[in-house]
């Protein structure tokens, strides 16, 4: 073997002017420009890959597109993907190539891709650039339709590059240039469509010349035109699988456009008339073509007479029985079709040219939604409804040849221009040409499979019929012994047509293997297996193109982040939003810290930034009405300045979310929500308002992001509001718990400051216009100096409320608890009715023994019980021989306390109330601790300390 | 994907929706009132047919605006959309 040592001297559509230096799998190869790296190969001498994936067969390139099964490699450069057919790789400058058994590995650093996503709109979508695709754009173009032609090949033509007549590839060329003349015309090369959705929505891959480029189209159409082709089939016979037996139609693709040799003597095996061209094409190339073995009776005289000319023997009636040898195919052997299969001949040969017919490309037009039909004559099945606004056309439906592609092509592309409301063109297309005549087919005789003269089905294990899974005869014989029927548990069962080359030259062939074992006369009646989205593959990182990171999932900040950030805050993540977790100082752990930050709370004074708590403004005359019939209390009749904390439930009475009303006004009410559930709470309120209550005359509209709030928190918080808000009387009989007040602060700034406690400490939350809520924080900040105001995080106010046995909605809670099962009957009006009310005496909402809210004491002071850990009773034993161990509930929460000098949780348990006083164990690591069932409430039972 | 049209915003796409299960469910008038069986029939269970179905969706990610469609589940096909408040059509 020598570098392009079966390179032909001349011909083929690459570019010899620009040759290309390779590797693979170390071996230096030399290709040009034009070249596949499949092409490459065979060109230097390489016919055989990597061995099979399950197996370990020798194996060599099948095909020269997208259905290749066996070469697969991955090239090292950056941004390749992890495992690409070595027949759809253009060969460029350098690349080293390295074969793959079918697994690729991911690269690890993917950043390195040029990945894009492209939105197209257009009247008419073509799917293929071969000659009916070419076609119909051209038909649909000259009315000026938009029109968008995707073709995956570089260069447009389709099979015709795999040709040699030159007035049809001038036809094709002539037409190209044509088309990119049109201004509503975009052609995209090298791009291919691989799924099709519902209203004429297709994804297709545009690929760069070199592998780190790739572009996703979204495309959405007003008609599609669908001129996908069709895909020649292999014939399932024993040894299907060796290196050397290709299909027929990629062999012209290699000497044709390629211009390599894929092997010196061949034999040609058929079931139809598009092989002969094959034979013919390799013996021009200098091939030596020992026969043409058909299947059928009678092959026709015209054919016939070309390929004695040629000096080549035609075998009728024949089919091969089997190809031999050991790393590659060395012989062939020959039977007579029909019974007795005896031995005609053996023929000594190094390629095996197939051809068991042609199945349209039908992947895209199925997804599409469009149904299928057996046609007997063609032996395939072919479209027959479509559900869309779209025409499949020419070889596609099975219009084979030239002359009936072109006329088919051209028909749809003008149906298609008319659907958009385009004239038809009023001249026809390069008349000479598109009447050109195509010779007519002579029917062909489908084999699915030669069997073996001996053994049964079930240990023809050289009988392949998916390359790359590595499945045979014999394993669709298992599949029918256990007992599967339909060509959908076969594929399961076998996992034939799961490849990454979607089966393109399995799916059918198997169908024809089960239509054989079963007894059937052909694979018509058992249908086809469903063809899904990606037709080739696509990887995920391209779909994701630059949505990743910050551009997948924003993060929200603050105003007051870049306070936190100066004090070294470390941030957790709410939602999309990044709080401050805690702010440990130098040599603090997160323990230490959360310890020092809730101590100055409740001794001190300390601050945080509330203001990713989500806020509703509520306005207009029905506002009080509204809120009376989502919320468990009333707010009707809460007094203007006044704030009162209210609780919302589902229909389903389990409580949905919480948080603060405050009345400013008559008709004008402002809410907090959690801060995870904001959108939610915002989205319930438009749907009661919107479709359930249009009579009522109010308007919700999120300020989650207009207001800026701190907390400012502890037994000398009055103070540190006295300092910066001046004007303002804070004395407690002045300025009650839950009230609110409009003042403006030394510094300037407006605000409105709100009594209310989510600690149990005297508290308040100073709200401000967005704008200033740096200003506002570094207001607090310095006139709480003196009084070492600290601030903390969310950790800390956890701990804080955890301690008060506040419950945090999502956390303590989980769609699954009523007010009821929190203890907090005293929110629920028994005066007035609220959504989910009616869900509360629902004989399995009021059951007695339901989970609720609970305190937990650890008997080990210092042992802190996982968030999650489940709960079983004092005695019940933790044996294998009782499991499933009954549970009782689960932590929700779980603090060390600085104000407890302990640790302490938060728990669901069932009959909780019940229980208290008594031992429940749980696990911690490797051992069960046991703790103390106590109230929800570990400090300042008596809520003295709300007022300082 | 499919299109949808929005009665407020005309034709859009599927992701700028929000599926609000079927439509025409009133919340009932006088709960405290209703029977359990019947209670719970209102919070567990829909129609589920194969064919044309009446539904509420809403274009949360254009005018926010709540409307009901009808379209047949076994094609995905939008037969009509109206407006709330507006009679099914026939």
């Amino acid at each position: 073997m020598t570098a392009n040592s079966e390179r032909l001297p001349e011909g083929g559509r690459i570019d010899r002017t620009k040759p290309l230096r390779a590797t693979v799998d170390g071996i230096e190869i030399l290709g040009y420009r034009g070249d596949t790296v499949a092409s490459a190969m065979l060109a230097n001498g390489i016919r055989t890959v990597a061995p099979s994936l399950y197996r370990s067969r020798p194996r060599g390139i099948l095909g020269a597109g997208n259905e290749e099964p066996n070469a697969l490699v991955r090239v090292e450069r950056r941004g390749s993907s992890p495992m690409l057919p070595a027949t759809t790789v253009e060969l460029t400058e350098g690349l080293p190539v390295h074969t793959l058994s079918g697994i690729g590995a991911l690269e690890p650093n993917s950043e390195a891709k040029d990945l894009d996503t492209r939105f197209a709109h257009t009247d008419v979508l073509v799917v293929g650039g071969g000659p009916t695709g070419l076609a119909a754009a051209l038909a649909a173009s000259e009315g000026d339709a938009r029109v968008l032609l995707l073709d995956d090949q570089p260069e447009l033509g389709g099979a015709l590059l795999r040709g040699t007549d030159a007035e049809l590839l001038d036809w094709a060329g002539g037409a190209a240039e044509l088309l990119r003349a049109r201004p509503e015309v975009t052609v995209v090369s090298r791009c291919t469509a691989f799924g099709y959705y519902d209203e004429n929505y297709l994804l297709a891959v545009e690929r760069g010349e070199t592998l780190d480029r790739q572009r996703l189209w979204k495309i959405r159409a007003h008609h599609v035109v669908l001129a996908t082709g069709a895909n020649e089939r292999p014939i399932v016979f024993a040894g299907n699988d060796l290196p050397g037996v290709m299909l027929a139609d990629a062999t012209r693709a290699y000497v044709n456009r390629y211009a390599a040799l894929p092997g010196s003597e061949a034999v040609i095996a058929t079931t139809n008339d598009t092989a002969y061209e094959a034979a013919l094409d390799l013996a021009a190339a200098g091939v030596s073509v020992r026969a043409i073995v058909d299947s059928r009776a009678e092959p026709p005289e015209d054919l016939a007479a070309m390929a004695c000319q040629a000096g080549i023997e035609v075998l009728a009636d024949c089919v091969v029985a089997e190809a031999t040898g050991t790393d590659s195919v060395a012989a062939v052997r020959i039977v007579r079709f029909e019974q007795p299969r005896r031995t005609v001949r053996t023929i000594r040969a190094d390629l095996l040219a197939v051809s068991g017919g042609w199945s349209p490309d039908v992947g895209l037009f199925s997804q599409s939604g469009g149904k299928l039909r057996w046609n007997e004559t063609l032996a395939a099945f072919l479209p027959e409804h479509s559900r869309q606004r779209q025409h499949i056309a020419g070889a596609a439906r099975g219009r084979y040849g030239f002359a009936r592609c072109v006329a088919d092509g051209r028909f749809a592309g003008v149906s298609a221009a008319e659907s958009c409301g385009y004239p038809a063109p009023d001249s026809p297309l390069r008349p000479g040409i598109s009447e050109r005549a195509t010779r007519v087919e002579t029917e062909q005789r489908p084999v699915w499979i030669v069997p073996a003269e001996t053994g049964k089905p079930a240990e023809w294990r050289e009988h392949f019929v998916d390359l790359q899974r590595d499945a045979t005869v014999a394993d669709i014989a298992r599949a029918c012994g256990a007992g599967m029927r339909s060509p959908e548990h076969i594929k399961r069962y076998t996992t034939i047509g799961t490849g990454s080359d979607q089966g393109r030259t399995s799916g059918l062939t198997a169908v024809g293997v089960l239509a054989w074992l079963r007894g059937m006369g052909s694979p018509g009646a058992l249908g086809t297996t469903s063809f899904r989205a990606p037709a080739v593959p696509v990887s995920f990182e391209l779909l994701a193109g630059r949505d990743t990171g910050k551009l997948l999932d924003p993060v929200r900040t603050t105003p007051i982040h870049p306070a936190h950030r100066e004090l070294g805050a470390e941030f957790e993540n709410v939602g999309q939003w990044k709080r401050p977790w805690y702010y440990a100082r130098e040599g603090e752990g997160m323990h230490e810290a959360v310890l020092r930050e809730c101590a100055a709370a409740r001794t001190g004074v300390a601050m945080m930034d509330a203001s990713t708590l989500g806020k509703i403004d509520l306005i207009g005359p029905d506002a009080g009405e509204f809120l009376n019939r989502l919320y468990t209390n009333g707010f009707k009749k809460l007094a203007i300045g006044s704030a009162r904390y209210g609780v919302m439930c589902g229909c389903d009475g389990m409580v949905f979310d919480d948080g603060v009303v405050l009345r400013l006004s008559e008709n004008h009410y402002t809410l907090t929500t959690t801060t995870g559930g904001a959108a939610g709470v915002l989205d319930w309120f438009e749907e009661w308002l919107q479709t359930e209550w249009i009579e009522l005359d109010v308007w919700a509209t999120s300020v989650t992001e207009q207001w800026s709030t701190v907390a400012v928190v502890g037994p000398r918080s009055r103070e540190v509001i006295g300092a910066i808000a001046p004007e303002l009387a804070v004395s407690n009989a002045e300025f009650p718990f839950m009230t609110v007040r409009e003042t403006v602060l030394g510094n300037g700034i407006p605000a409105r400051i709100v009594r209310v406690s989510f600690s149990g400490e005297l508290a308040y939350e100073v709200n401000v216009a967005n704008w200033h809520g740096l200003a506002a924080w570094r207001e607090i900040e310095r006139a709480g100096a003196g009084f070492g105001i600290t601030p903390y995080g969310t950790e800390t106010m956890h701990v804080l409320r955890a301690e008060k046995g506040f419950p945090i909605v999502g956390q303590d809670t989980d769609g699954t608890v009523t007010p009821i099962d929190l203890g907090m009957d005293w929110i629920v009006s028994k005066r007035k009715d609220f959504i989910g009310k009616r869900s509360l005496s629902r004989p399995d909402t009021a059951r007695a023994d339901r989970k609720q809210l609970v305190g937990l004491l650890p008997d080990e002071h210092g042992t802190l019980i996982p968030e999650g850990s489940q709960l079983i009773g004092e005695h019940t034993p933790v044996t294998p021989e009782v499991a499933p161990v009954p549970m009782l509930g689960h932590v929700t929460s779980s603090y060390h306390s600085a104000a407890l000098g302990r640790t302490f949780a938060l728990a669901l348990l069932r009959s909780g109330r019940e229980r208290i006083g008594q031992t429940v164990r749980t696990p911690v690591g490797d051992r069960l601790v046991s703790a103390t069932v106590t109230e929800p409430i570990f400090y300042d039972k008596e809520g003295a300390r709300r007022d300082g | 994907m499919l299109l949808i049209e929005c009665p407020w915003c005309g034709q859009r796409e599927e992701t700028e929706f929000r599926y609000g299960g079927q439509a025409h469910v009133d919340y009932p008038s006088a709960p405290a009132e209703t029977g359990d069986t019947e209670w719970a029939e209102f919070l567990f269970y829909r129609d589920n047919p194969a064919g044309p179905f009446a539904e509420r969706w809403m274009h949360a990610a254009g005018c926010r605006r709540w409307f009901n469609a009808v379209r047949d589940t076994r094609t995905n096909e939008f037969l009509g959309v109206y407006r709330i408040g507006e009679g099914q059509p026939a």
